[in-house]
């Protein structure tokens, strides 16, 4: 598998969700329980990809400059910062740790 | 008063989809600066803008190759599909609204239902603002979410070590940014905390990429038992 082959098939499947959801018979996610698992499904990926990407190198756990970085983060998110200056503030802080420590 | 009224709700609607497009086209940067440090190339990251075009996904896709490689592609896709699961919910919101006009234009509106033009339409009080809502928040974030990603793109590719300039941790903090807004009820701050545990504890067991997925599990178990729910079940 090439990475093109990874972006087409990914974008694909993606495009295809969209168009399904004005395809598909009117009241079948609306019904609760799909709604609320479709739901939580996008809470639960996005705090395992925040794990892996803040904590994960390979197949091992360690603490770096991320794990400070990702603190600061969640601070300037909680003080309602707009999203880019929170992204390059968490990378300006990893890389001020690997420079100076 | 009542042409006043009308003109007022225009323009919060002009305000509304131009404020959330700009501010979410902004993010386009970092996803353009990330994709290349993962080790696509130009070409790649915009076809990802304009064909996927789903911010969760692609963070996701990106991420997921650059912590595995070609070997997670598999797991690559899975992440970035199960993350535009949402999409087929928002789709199914924006139906009655939307689906109208010849074909070209009913894919152009399930093209751009993503996150934003579907929370701006729904915070619209009348189907006619809600319609303008929907498409001009779309139409905004498509065309400077494009644009941001090739700048972004080219910015990565001129840092050359993503390492030093800290773009691993700006990796994180963007996917803490797309998930902050979804932690309101206590359900949801749960399935957070638990699936983060999941996905760290499986890390030194499985193949990079497949953590996550495994991590997904814990919303289908809460989700289908609707576990943590502070509402009393019927």
């Amino acid at each position: 598998m090439t990475t093109w082959h990874v972006i087409l098939i990914a974008s694909a499947a993606t495009l295809a969700l969209k168009l399904g959801g004005y395809l598909v018979p009117a009241g079948l996610l609306e019904r609760e329980r799909p709604a609320r698992i479709a739901d939580l499904l996008t809470v639960a990926l996005l705090a395992a990809l925040i794990a892996v990407q803040t904590l994960g190198a390979g197949q091992a756990i360690v603490f770096d400059a991320r794990v400070p970085a990702v603190i600061v983060a969640a601070a300037l998110f909680a003080l309602r910062v707009p999203f880019l200056i929170v992204v390059i503030v968490a990378a300006l802080v990893a890389a001020g740790i690997r420079a100076f420590v | 008063m009542e042409e006043r009224d009308t003109s007022t709700g225009r323009t919060t609607v002009l305000r509304d989809s131009v404020g959330v497009g700009l501010a979410t086209a902004a993010y386009g940067i970092s996803f353009g600066a990330l994709s290349v440090a993962a080790g696509l190339d130009v070409w790649q990251t915009c076809f990802l803008s304009l064909v996927m075009f789903t911010g969760g996904s692609q963070f996701a896709l990106v991420g997921v190759l650059a912590s595995g490689g070609l070997a997670a592609g598999g797991s690559a896709i899975a992440t970035a599909a199960l993350l535009g699961i949402r999409n087929v919910v928002y789709g199914m919101r924006m139906k009655p609204l939307v689906d109208r006009g010849g074909l070209a234009q009913r894919i152009a509106a399930a093209w751009i239902t993503i996150d934003e033009s579907t929370a701006v339409a729904l915070a619209q009080t009348d189907d006619r603002a809600a319609r303008r809502g929907f498409w001009l928040t779309g139409i905004v974030i498509f065309v400077g979410w494009n644009l941001t990603t090739l700048a972004g793109a080219l910015i990565g590719d001129a840092l050359g070590d993503t390492r030093a300039w800290g773009l691993d941790a700006a990796a994180a903090a963007a996917f803490l940014g797309l998930l902050w807004p979804r932690l309101k009820r206590f359900q949801a701050g749960a399935v957070a905390v638990a699936a983060a545990l999941v996905a760290t504890l499986t890390t030194p067991v499985l193949m990079p990429g497949l953590p996550v997925l495994v991590a997904a599990l814990v919303a289908v178990v809460v989700g289908w038992f609707d576990l943590f729910s502070r509402r009393s079940a019927s």
